[in-house]
């Protein structure tokens, strides 16, 4: 037994010099959050790296379907995806860790419209409108408004005289601030987060209605990630607020930290979705 | 009226019309050639731009991607391709229903309008807008528009999925051609500015010599006009030939009024010596007769002494009658001896107490040295009465010359006087007799140097220069043919 230790000794030296040898936790980045900033991206990445200590892997897309699937074919360890795809995963996933935005780890669904539009009061306004989606899995750009206008007593497949997707919440606020879309449900964390970044854009926007609160997207592991991975990168993410470099990070990325959160935080999405007939 | 303005301005005139013609019609071609051009270049451009579009549009519209359409057409007018002329305003998809799929400009094309109620220029194009096939396009301005639309056919596998509107406006399109425009005035504006004045000084410097001619030319009616200076103009073309015809015409014409004046002066005087000769010979002949009688009378007849005394008055009167008679009747035909040297000093002898009584100052230069075959009595008569009436002339200390000497086959004599200059009048009848220039003399003295001269085919002229008169005379030096010498 002894001498077994002393024999892994080495190896796992080895295993710690020869960095780039180990297999790269794979971490899936979807439009839940700013995810072209590719400089912050990669000093996140680097952040990881060192505190992990092995080679940390950014894999993006742009839909969360593609990002679901990369996680149902094992390519991925990690993610960090809407609250909708993380339910309607189920077993496939485990809750790594929740983000804090001002103090909670919840976000909401903003109603946008133009910001020359003045007279929308709520979603019921906007029918027969141009209508901008995110994602068709995403929660608060497009099962949030869906629930709200069947909850209203519409038919959301034909409430709206035309819909699309942008595939991401920035292009969906785009989208509305340039006219193409005569209002759109977005990211409240991202339109906030955006405010910051070219408040020139959200300004030409304007926040009709505000939902009531989610569970905010969380960081989940495939179920194929071992304990240890698990544990070392839930504890990665949650010491970021502890040390100046990941407070850097997290200032950028306009979050107060993470927190390990509970799978009740998304029982109201949960609900949502049961409602449209799916599991 | 303009026909008759002077050359100097009409010359200079011509010349700028025909500059700003020039110049006009220049800049005219420019402009029209850079307002093809550019519309080439819009035309193409969107040519070029549509057709990458309605290829790259396919995919998307076949799996109804509006936002990535968006993005598509929308990337053509990115923040930092700055607007311009030859750049699309925007682009249109419509759908086969003709409703906007998606434009650049979503807010003034919003999705889903139909094309027909997004303005006048649209509701033109809805309905001149056929059917399109792969590869083509049209062209479309709708009257009075300020747009211009080139359509084309989005086109997968044979199936229209819709059009692709390039659209242009046109004053951007203006705003630019008249920046060319106003390069091009500007440019023109240089040119004339440079032209007109080159023109003009150009103009003046040929006509200038030509209107002076003319001026010189219109004189000539009323006096010989001046010959031009030398070196006004001294080019050998037409207008040089010009001057140098009218300077040879200006010069015979004074030849010839010089020689009419000494024609019409010499006709007069040999009209005057056939008259005064005649009047002599008349005079003579019963002067002579009384002069025998008188000459009978007073041998043959004793007189008392007043008689004697009326005789001697007659023929006192008669005799002096005779003298002047004869000094109006040179009769050179005397025999007389060839001139010699001494014949001046004696001259000079002769003269110098009149000068001095006058105080003049006289200047004797002779270079003879021969005895010249002239009769010496006449030409001592001529210089006597020369240097008498310079003299005469004079200023009170005043000054006389003679000279003399031998040029070729002539005898020269000048002599010169300051003091009184004779007027043209004078110079006119200066040789007849009687003339009577001054208070003393019978006014013969000048008559008779005019027949001895006459007689020895010689000339004689008076002249004035520079406040000083002279008297030339020219005696040849061949033998005289009647032998009297």
């Amino acid at each position: 037994m002894h001498r077994r230790t002393f024999l892994a000794l080495p190896l796992l030296l080895v295993a710690g010099m020869s960095l780039g040898a180990e297999r790269p936790l794979r971490v899936g980045m979807t439009p839940a959050f700013l995810h072209d900033q590719l400089g912050l991206l990669a000093a996140w990445r680097d952040y990881l790296q060192q505190t992990l200590k092995r080679p940390v892997e950014f894999v993006q897309r742009d839909r969360y379907r593609e990002t679901m699937d990369l996680l149902q074919q094992d390519k991925l360890d990690f993610a960090w995806v809407c609250d909708y795809p993380y339910v309607s995963m189920g077993r496939q996933v485990r809750l790594l860790a929740v983000p804090v935005n001002q103090g909670e780890p919840v976000y909401r669904s903003f109603l946008i419209v133009p910001a020359k539009d003045t007279h929308t009061r709520s979603i019921a306004d906007l029918k027969g409108a141009v209508f901008a989606y995110a994602d068709p899995l995403s929660n608060t750009g497009y099962l949030a408004p869906r629930f709200e206008i069947k909850e209203a007593g519409y038919d959301p497949a034909t409430f709206f005289r035309r819909t699309f997707f942008t595939w991401s919440h920035r292009k969906a606020i785009e989208a509305v601030a340039s006219g193409l879309a005569q209002g759109a449900a977005v990211d409240s964390y991202i339109w906030q987060s955006l405010e910051k970044v070219s408040p020139k854009l959200t300004a030409r926007t304007r926040v009709v209605k505000q939902s009531e609160a989610f569970g905010f997207p969380p960081f989940v592991a495939n179920r194929s990630v071992s304990q240890a991975d698990f544990d070392a990168m839930r504890a990665a993410l949650l010491d970021m607020s502890h040390d100046p470099a990941g407070r850097a990070l997290l200032a950028k990325l306009n979050l107060d930290g993470f927190v390990a959160g509970s799978p009740d935080l998304y029982q109201s999405v949960a609900k949502m979705v049961a409602s449209f007939g799916q599991p | 009226m303009f026909f008759n303005l002077s050359l100097r301005f009409k010359l200079p005139l011509w010349g700028s019309l025909l500059i700003v013609i020039t110049a006009l019609t220049l800049s005219l071609t420019f402009m029209g050639q850079a307002y093809d051009d550019l519309k080439q270049d819009i035309l193409r451009n969107s040519e070029d731009l549509g057709l990458t579009m309605s290829r790259a549009l396919v995919p998307l519209m076949l799996h109804d991607d509006l936002w990535l359409a968006f993005e598509m057409v929308s990337l053509p007018f990115q923040e930092n391709t700055h607007a311009d002329a030859v750049h699309a305003e925007s682009l249109i998809v419509l759908d086969p229903n003709r409703q906007v799929y998606v434009s650049s400009l979503p807010e003034r094309y919003p999705v889903l309008a139909k094309l027909s109620t997004l303005g006048r220029e649209f509701a033109y194009v809805d309905k001149s807008l056929g059917t399109l096939h792969e590869g083509e396009s049209s062209v479309m301005e709708a009257p009075d528009s300020s747009r211009l639309f080139i359509a084309l056919p989005i086109i997968a596998d044979g199936v229209t999925l819709g059009t692709l509107l390039v659209v242009h406006d046109t004053s951007s399109f203006w705003f630019r051609f008249l920046h060319f425009a106003d390069r091009a005035l500007w440019i023109t504006l240089i040119v004339l500015g440079v032209l007109l004045p080159i023109n003009w000084y150009w103009g003046q410097r040929m006509t200038q010599p030509l209107s002076l001619l003319a001026r010189q030319m219109e004189t000539i009616h009323d006096h010989l006009p001046e010959a031009l200076e030398p070196g006004i103009y001294v080019y050998g073309d037409e207008l040089g030939k010009l001057y140098k015809a009218f300077a040879e015409m200006v010069a015979q014409l004074k030849g010839k009024a010089l020689l009419e004046k000494q024609m019409i002066q010499s006709e007069r005087m040999a009209a005057v010596g056939r008259f005064t000769a005649s009047i002599a010979h008349e005079i003579n002949n019963p002067l002579g007769g009384m002069f025998n009688a008188i000459s009978t009378l007073k041998r043959h007849i004793p007189l008392d002494p007043i008689a004697q005394m009326t005789v001697s008055h007659l023929e006192r009167g008669l005799q002096q009658i005779r003298e002047t008679v004869a000094a109006l009747l040179v009769e050179a035909k005397l025999k007389s001896r060839h001139l010699a040297p001494q014949d001046f000093e004696d001259v000079h002898l002769l003269v110098t107490h009149e000068a001095h009584k006058k105080r003049v100052e006289l200047a004797w230069s002779v270079a003879i040295e021969d005895s010249l075959p002239l009769p010496s009595t006449l030409v001592r008569q001529i210089l006597i009465n020369l240097l008498l009436n310079a003299i005469q002339a004079a200023a009170d200390g005043g000054r006389v010359s003679l000279r003399a000497a031998i040029d070729k086959d002539n005898l020269l004599i000048r002599v010169e006087n300051d003091g009184k200059m004779l007027t043209p009048e004078q110079m006119g009848t200066l040789f007849e007799p009687f003339s009577r220039f001054s208070e003393q003399g019978n006014g013969l003295g000048l008559w008779v140097i005019y027949q001895i001269v006459q007689q020895l085919k010689g000339s004689v002229k008076a002249g004035v220069d520079a406040g000083i008169t002279h008297f030339l005379v020219v005696l040849p030096l061949t033998e005289q043919e009647d032998g009297n010498v």
